[in-house]
Parts: structure tokens; C-alpha cells; sequence
């Protein structure tokens, strides 16, 4: 019971409301696209985009710009790079993640050693801090997630049909190439969340981990997206508390949250069959 | 009078520097039933794939005077894909979800499936014998029953144009059979237009009305007994020429 009374004590701050409401929103913005981008075989483009958000967050503090809104523009751009190598270049999906995903990195990793003075704020960005969001940035996250969620339920027929069959969709004249456009755009703008919320290192795992432990149970679509939702909010609620009672890094626990559930789903998937 | 349901002017493919198809020109009158045969490497698939826009060429194809978009929100193109193996085997989805998916091309921004596109749904899978398997997993259902599923989505539109690559390259000699009956009526009875690809030549005179040679080039395209009187044919294919011909 003391358990409860911490928990209970802990939804008195400010700063754990903060990190409930921005966490829960990223991670339903999160799992919606996540199904989409597993599903494509797409899901390390989170991993790659946080990369680059390493990057844009070191000009940001180079400039003394707020990161996030540094950010956005920049992520969004080299989204849309790595969808065109992907489909012009005719460079190999997962190789085109990779070469954008280094380049981030680097440029990073010059810009900081270069300008100097900020190491310690850019590395804090590696694994983030939900326990530290600010409520300009709780409003952002918020904004940014219901716009995800609206977009990918207004889309929502047009995506599932390219994910199920591309050239079909085409045929059923689904622009497709607007669609892709669109999704790669909103996980951009997911992304640049989650860099604050588990940092850099470990967003991609927000976008694949819900959506993988989701594709272990269900049969139909509608509800692949409805657990993944209800995964990645159930783990970031409980990823806050564990990581209030026991002081342990925030991000890091809620993708150990994340984790479990996809064990629990992985064995409950193979008993069903 | 016989309408022209697409015309192919002068198309040429290339995939680098390789040519695939080189200045194949010919129509498809509305009503006819095409069959379309060739070696493996002779441009097949990328003739499809060129007719549907899924891939860039040069020449002109026209769809009753239209564009394919234009051509494609009148509902009028069905299309049943060469393998089932593109379908993942943990892919979320219903036949049910699938077969409706067939309807988009009639849905506006944002698309809505209501109640009465799962009724139509229904109705189709019931047509094709196969109302039981509605709400199974698309991933889990054998090659055959997939292809059904997929004709049902590529036939849930009533398209006056249905087009096929290969698609009884996963089915038994007995699903072959049925499929290949039912593409027959949709043909006769209801006067869809059909363009099927297949690389079993010996069986296409039994149900098409035209055959299209293909070797990157159009090497014969017209009924299947001028084919089969054809001393021109005769010298290109020697013998071969009797194992397309063998219905006669």
C-alpha cells in the first residue's frame, strides 16, 4: 500500500503531471505510426531521424535556440531526404536511414567539440529527461500528437492500403507518393518529441516496440493499432512511477516497460498458435 | 462497332540499359478476352506494370481516350497481382478488411468504409465461395484462398477492365480450373474486358478469344486461329506452334 501512497504523492508534482500527460500523448502518436512504419519495413527511419536530431539539437544550442523548435523544420527535411534516396537514388531503404543517420551524428559530434561550453546539455538530450519537460514543451508535445493522430485517422485507409500492397494502392489511384510523403513527415515531427521525452538513443524504440508487441496478438488492423496505443501509454504511466520510486533514468525505464509487454505478447502469440 | 478499350502506341521500356519492351504497339477492344504469353524475360509483367503506371515508359497508352488516373475514378480497372508471397504471414488484416479495400477506388478524401461496402463485400466473397473466411488472417490462409481473396478485391468495383499476372501460378490443377472458369464468366456473361498474363501458353486458346506473343517485342497479336494458320508463326515456332494451338 505505501507503494500507492507514492504514487499517489508523486501525481502532486507539477513536473511528474508534466511528464504523464507529454508521455502519454507522444507514445499514442507514436504506436499510430508505428504499426505503419514496422509494417513497411521502415522502423529504424526513428532511429536514423533521432540521429539527425542529435545533430539539429547541437545547432540549436550552437544558436541558443530552443532545440524542438530548432528541431522540426530540420528533422522534417531530412525525412523527406531519406524518402527520396530511397526512391529516386534507387539507394537501398535501410542503407539510405543509415547514410543520413551518420551524417546527423557527425555533424553533431563536430559542432560540439568545435563550439565547446555545451557537451553536457547535448549529451543530456542522448537519453532525455521527461522528469525535466517544460510546459511550452508539454503544450508542443500535445499539439504535435493529437495532429499525428488526426492525420493518420484521416489517412488511415489510404495508409493501410499501401502498406498492405503498394502497387495496388496506386491502382486504386491512392497518390501514394504524397502518402509516404505524409507519414515520413509526421514521424519526424514524433521524433523531435521523443528526443526530450527518452532521448535520442532510444526513441526509435517508442515507435518499434508497441507496434511489434501488438503484431504478436491481434488479427485485424484496427485493433493492431489500438493495442500498440494502449501499450505505449500503459508503459510510459508506469515507466514514470517506476522511475520516481526507484530513481532510475526515465527513458531508459519505459523502454524496459515497453520491453517486457513485448515479451508478454511474444509468448502469448506463440501459445495461440 | 468495336470501342478500343486501350490503346499502346510505340511503348518502349528500359530497365538501365537493358531493353524490356521495344515500340509494342496494339488495342484492346472492350469485351475481349487477352491472353498474354512469352519466354521468361520477354516484358510480360512489364507490359502490365507499364499499363497500370507502375513504372515509367515511353509511347502513349490511352484508356478510352483518357488517362489512366482519370480511367481509374471511374472505377474501371481490377487487378489481380502476380505473387501471393508479397503477403507477410503476420500481416494484420481480415479477408474481410482486404476484400473492402477493393472499394477505395471509389472513396473520396477521407476515405469511409460504411456498412453497406462490408455488405458488398460479403456478397462478392459469397459469389467467389468464400464467405467462410472473413474474419481469418489474411497471412494465414493458404496460396489458393489468398488469390480469391485478392480476386474478390481486385473484382468488388465491378471494373470493366480486369487485369491478371499469372495468377494461377500458386493454385492446384483443380482451383486452376475453377479460376479459370470464373474469369471466363465474369468475361462472357458480364463483358469485363480481360488482359491475363501467363506463362502456361498450352492452356491459354482454351479460355482466351486473343493471344499477344511477346518476346520485348509484339511477335504476334490477333484471334488464336489466325494464330494457328499463320505460315509466319509457323516459321518462328516450329513445332512450339501446336502446343499453343492444341485445343484444335
Amino acid at each position: 500500500m505505501e507503494i500507492f501512497s507514492q504514487i499517489y504523492e508523486s501525481l502532486q508534482y507539477v513536473f511528474v503531471q508534466r511528464a504523464i500527460i507529454a508521455g502519454c500523448f507522444m507514445a499514442l502518436g507514436c504506436s499510430f505510426l508505428g504499426i505503419f512504419l514496422v509494417l513497411r519495413r521502415f522502423s529504424l527511419i526513428g532511429d536514423g531521424l533521432a540521429h539527425v536530431s542529435f545533430a539539429t539539437v547541437a545547432i540549436a544550442l550552437l544558436l541558443q535556440a530552443q532545440p524542438m523548435i530548432v528541431s522540426i523544420p530540420l528533422v522534417a527535411v531530412a525525412s523527406l531526404i531519406i524518402l527520396s534516396l530511397n526512391e529516386k537514388a534507387k539507394v537501398y531503404g535501410d542503407a539510405a536511414i543509415g547514410l543520413v543517420s551518420s551524417f546527423g551524428i557527425a555533424l553533431g559530434v563536430i559542432i560540439a567539440s568545435t563550439a565547446g561550453g555545451f557537451n553536457v546539455d547535448l549529451f543530456s538530450y542522448l537519453f532525455g529527461n521527461i522528469l525535466s519537460v517544460s510546459s511550452s514543451e508539454v503544450w508542443l508535445t500535445v499539439f504535435i500528437s493529437l495532429l499525428v493522430v488526426l492525420v493518420t485517422i484521416l489517412f488511415y485507409h489510404d495508409l493501410f492500403a499501401i502498406t498492405f500492397d503498394e502497387d495496388y494502392a496506386h491502382v486504386s489511384g491512392i497518390k501514394v507518393k504524397t502518402v509516404n510523403k505524409i507519414l515520413i513527415l509526421l514521424t519526424s515531427l514524433i521524433v523531435v518529441l521523443g528526443i526530450k521525452i527518452v532521448g535520442t538513443m532510444l526513441v526509435s524504440s517508442l515507435i518499434i516496440l508497441p507496434a511489434v508487441s501488438a503484431l504478436q496478438i491481434v488479427r485485424s488492423f484496427k485493433s493492431a493499432i489500438a493495442l500498440a496505443g494502449i501499450f505505449a501509454v500503459a508503459s510510459v504511466i508506469i515507466g514514470i512511477f517506476i522511475s520516481y520510486l526507484l530513481n532510475y533514468p526515465s527513458g531508459a525505464t519505459i523502454v524496459m516497460v515497453n520491453f517486457i509487454f513485448f515479451i508478454g505478447s511474444f509468448i502469448s502469440g506463440s501459445l495461440k498458435k | 462497332m468495336p470501342v478500343e478499350i486501350i490503346q499502346i502506341k510505340n511503348l518502349s521500356v528500359k530497365y538501365g540499359e537493358i531493353e524490356a519492351l521495344s515500340d509494342v504497339s496494339f488495342d484492346i477492344i472492350s469485351g475481349d478476352y487477352v491472353g498474354i504469353v512469352g519466354p521468361n524475360g520477354s516484358g510480360k509483367s512489364t507490359l502490365i506494370k507499364s499499363i497500370l503506371g507502375l513504372i515509367p515508359f515511353e509511347g502513349k497508352i490511352i484508356f478510352q481516350g483518357e488517362t489512366l488516373s482519370d480511367f481509374i475514378l471511374k472505377n474501371n480497372i481490377g487487378y489481380l497481382p502476380q505473387k501471393m508471397s508479397f503477403i507477410d504471414q503476420r500481416f494484420p488484416a481480415t479477408a474481410m478488411e482486404i476484400v473492402v479495400s477493393g472499394l477505395y477506388c471509389r472513396k473520396k478524401f477521407p476515405k469511409r468504409v460504411t456498412k453497406n461496402d462490408y455488405k458488398t463485400a460479403g456478397e462478392i466473397m459469397e459469389t467467389l465461395g468464400i464467405s467462410g473466411l472473413a474474419d481469418r488472417s489474411i497471412g494465414k490462409l493458404s496460396g489458393g484462398q489468398q488469390q480469391r481473396i485478392l480476386l474478390a478485391r481486385a473484382l468488388i468495383h465491378s471494373p470493366r477492365l480486369l487485369i491478371l499476372d499469372e495468377p494461377t501460378v500458386a493454385l492446384d490443377p483443380q482451383s486452376r480450373d475453377t479460376f479459370a472458369s470464373i474469369i471466363k464468366k465474369l468475361n462472357s456473361e458480364h463483358g469485363v474486358t480481360i488482359l491475363l498474363v501467363s506463362h502456361d501458353s498450352g492452356s491459354m486458346g482454351k479460355y482466351a478469344s486473343k493471344l499477344l506473343y511477346l518476346d520485348r517485342k509484339v511477335v504476334f497479336y490477333g484471334t488464336f486461329d489466325n494464330f494457328c494458320r499463320s505460315d509466319e508463326m509457323t516459321k518462328y515456332f516450329g513445332a512450339d506452334q501446336h502446343i499453343i494451338c492444341h485445343r484444335h
